[in-house]
């Protein structure tokens, strides 16, 4: 005779044959009965308990970017949902697998604006890969092995699965649990034919001035050294977009920095120079892209990723391969011929020094008496971190200069937000990485804005003790918005200044170290004394209030229209 | 290729719940507006299949397609100009019986727009018509005249001019994959 189990039981039976061991979650009304069976199972699924629901799922975001792994996250109906739904829609957009365990209330009273009733599927259809009811308890082993399938194949995405309370109560017959590795109408892994690796491979090796533009498709099928080795095999420089930084080393001799709006020189002017561009996992999204109709005038496209609907969604490819990126790119190696592209990659050196000349030298070293910059600060802390250290980040100024001025030697060393530029994802998706990476350090810089979106995670890392090591650089400004009223709206500072609490006096109060740094002759000890803390370590650091984000492409501008600052544009005949 | 035409999207899936609002969130999102909806099962066991009716250009509608078919219970989508399909919609007329008795031309034009009467009672006839839109249109404007009391028209429903059923073969190909899948595990 078979065992009679709760819904709720089976839910982490579940979750344990699918090899959870960690979940992040938020309880309420109605899911307790899931939430009294994972007291039973708390010695092999460990809860992390946020002090929001949009802190759990970011938590769960920032540890599936950093493991490959799927994020679970539990919360209750109604608020506890509508909670989890900015992180929702930023893994959608940025491809973080997911899966979202809600209550809901009895199937008896579904759809009656029942107490903390929403109707959480309908909510989330647009953004989530996946979503479903479950009608009863016998159908759970079922949706949670197509959950965590869909979550995390093809291109990854969050699963939301709706859990009404009758159906955890409710007892069923455990059958066991199987996994699921196929849905007739999900194609998680496309199939193409050699020949169309073959014209791939035919136009790289006819092409005088390459160009490799990667993004986190590359990082998702775990394509970082393929993708290296081609790039080294054909001596094709490799850009990468913001979700695909870290593919390779930052010292990378072939790594020529960031895509996109504040990306370097290099790339930007490279892509509308280049006769063939090998785009990989990416989704030339507006940010990298610019003025569409400037866009990469000289070049063939070829687009390779695993999203048909990621196919001229922007942009008109000369050659599309639908595909996982290691599963083109494999074959694809062999095909390449040895080539040196010595003349090319003189373009990227050139636009390198004057970068480095123009914009980077005066953030990393400005005049002794101005204030200190963002860049300054990002890579003294880069620095003196190990060369192993998971940088996240909030969304604004913090992000695009940490990006910009950090280092990276190993994969899956950023995590931000990218499609969706979530604010207050920082401080959440910090904790989730570092406790998906134990042994790697972990730094998270963030604003005054963003730090307040999430602040109440501080008692997550509290009660944790989560060792996150968070640089708050902050300007008492919503700094990037700021940014763009100087440029654009006449320095009309509509609602950007900010009056800030003593935030080393709310870290102290959550039992967390921390330091204000008022200036640089400061900086560098006390970057050190956070880097050798043994616990989470909190800077806020004091920084230029108008200190600007450069190099930049105006918005509808052309990828190659880079202005150096407020007041110099680059001349691109010069390079 | 960015004229706005008629185009109908049909969308082959899984028999579940959602399925509608899967595929109409997709074009509220564009705002788009859905000129006519029909939805039904189909031929093959399990397969259920949407046809929208939409005007729009091209590429947007391309766009739409492979929108729709990311759903995970989409089998798949297919998008058609008027000319690759043959279309129909069915519509129902409810006109008060004694105006259509005294009426010589009922006949006439019964035969003209070949309607058909579905029931007639005392006080009402039901005619059917099925056609194109401008036909169904067409015999509206003349029931109009005798007081029509009720009319509704039906969703697009199409079939291709094609002579295989491309979602057959597709569904047949992906059970060969399972099959492959299947045996690589044993």
């Amino acid at each position: 005779m078979e065992e009679k189990i709760t819904g709720g039981e089976a839910l982490m039976r579940c979750l344990e044959c699918q090899g959870v061991d960690l979940v992040f979650g938020y309880p309420g009304g109605t899911i307790m009965p899931a939430y009294d069976k994972l007291y039973l199972h708390q010695d092999k699924i460990k809860h992390i308990l946020s002090r929001h629901e949009q802190g759990a799922i970011h938590a769960a975001e920032g540890f599936a970017r950093a493991t490959g792994k799927t994020g679970v996250v539990i919360a209750t109906s109604g608020p506890g949902a509508t909670n989890l739904v900015t992180g929702i829609a930023d893994a959608r957009m940025d491809s973080t697998p997911l899966v979202i365990i809600a209550g809901q209330v009895g199937t008896n009273v579904l759809g009656n604006d029942a107490f903390q009733e929403t109707d959480f599927i309908d909510i989330t259809n647009p953004i989530s890969k996946w979503g479903i009811l479950v009608k009863k308890a016998e159908d759970i082993p079922d949706i949670v092995a197509k959950a965590f399938f869909i979550a995390n194949s093809g291109r990854p995405g969050p699963v939301v699965i709706d859990l009404p309370r009758d159906v955890q109560v409710s007892l069923m017959e455990w059958k066991g649990f199987k996994k699921c590795n196929f849905i007739r109408t999900y194609v998680h892994r496309p199939r193409f034919e050699l020949t169309e690796i073959e014209q791939v491979a035919d136009l790289l090796n006819k092409a005088e001035r390459p160009l490799i533009l990667a993004g986190r498709g590359v990082i998702v099928s775990k394509a970082e050294r393929i993708l290296g080795e081609i790039a080294e095999k054909a001596d094709i420089p490799v850009a990468t977009t913001l979700l695909g930084l870290s593919v390779l080393p930052s010292k990378h001799p072939l790594n020529k920095g960031l895509l996109g709006m504040h990306g370097n020189i290099g790339p930007n002017i490279a892509t509308n120079r280049a006769d063939v561009i090998l785009a990989v996992g990416m989704r030339f999204d507006d940010r990298v892209v610019g003025k569409v109709s400037a866009y990469a005038p000289n070049a063939k496209i070829i687009h390779i990723d695993i999203d048909a609907s990621e196919m001229g969604r922007t942009i008109n490819p000369y050659l599309t391969v639908h595909a996982d990126a290691k599963d083109a790119l494999t074959p694809l190696l062999p095909l390449l011929h040895q080539r040196n592209h010595k003349d090319w990659l003189d373009l990227f050196s050139k636009c390198e020094r004057l970068e480095h000349e123009k914009v980077i030298a005066g953030q990393l070293k400005p005049s002794p008496r101005s204030p200190m910059t963002m860049a300054e600060v990002i890579r003294t802390v880069s620095d003196a971190m190990n060369a192993d250290t998971i940088l996240v980040t909030d969304v604004g100024q913090n992000q695009m200069s940490s990006v910009r001025y950090f280092q990276f030697s190993s994969p899956r060393s950023v995590i931000t937000s990218g499609g969706l530029g979530t604010m207050g994802f920082g401080i959440p998706a910090a904790i989730g990485a570092k406790i998906g990476c134990p042994d790697r350090p972990v730094c998270l810089f963030c604003g005054d804005g963003g730090f307040q979106m999430t602040i109440q995670e501080l008692g997550t890392i509290m009660e944790y003790k989560i060792g996150v090591k968070i640089i708050i650089l902050n300007n008492n400004f919503l700094g990037n918005v700021r940014q763009w009223q100087e440029l654009f709206f006449g320095k009309r500072y509509s609602q950007t200044p900010l009056l800030n609490p003593d935030f080393i006096g709310i870290a102290k109060a959550y039992g967390i170290s921390g330091e204000d740094v008022n200036n640089r002759e400061n900086l560098k000890e006390a970057v050190e004394r956070m880097v050798k803390s043994s616990g989470p370590y909190i800077l806020n650091v004091n920084i230029d209030p108008e200190n600007n984000i450069f190099p930049m492409i105006y918005p509808g501008e052309a990828i190659d229209e880079i202005r150096l600052s407020e007041s110099e544009k680059l001349n691109v005949l010069e390079l | 290729m960015n004229e706005i035409k008629p185009y109908t999207l049909s969308v082959f899936s899984e028999n579940t719940v959602g399925i509608l609002n899967l595929i109409s969130i997709v074009y509220t999102r564009r705002s788009i507006n859905i000129e006519s909806v029909s939805a039904s099962t189909t031929a093959i066991p399990g397969i259920f299949k949407t046809t929208v009716l939409s005007y729009s250009d091209r590429e947007t509608m391309e766009k739409v397609l492979v929108q729709i078919e990311k759903a995970i219970f989409v089998v798949k989508a297919y998008l058609y100009t008027d000319d690759q399909i043959v279309h129909q919609e069915v519509a129902l007329y409810k006109v008060p019986t004694e105006k259509l008795m005294d009426e010589e031309n009922l006949e006439k034009i019964i035969r003209h727009h070949n309607a058909r009467i579905l029931e007639i009672t005392s006080s009402f006839t039901i005619i059917e018509k099925t056609g194109h839109t401008d036909e169904t249109e067409a015999l509206f404007n003349e029931l109009k005249k005798y007081g029509l009391l009720q009319f509704v028209r039906s969703g697009r429903v199409c079939v291709t001019k094609d002579t295989i059923e491309h979602v057959s073969v597709y569904l047949a190909q992906r059970d060969r994959e399972k099959e492959e899948l299947n045996k690589l595990k044993d």
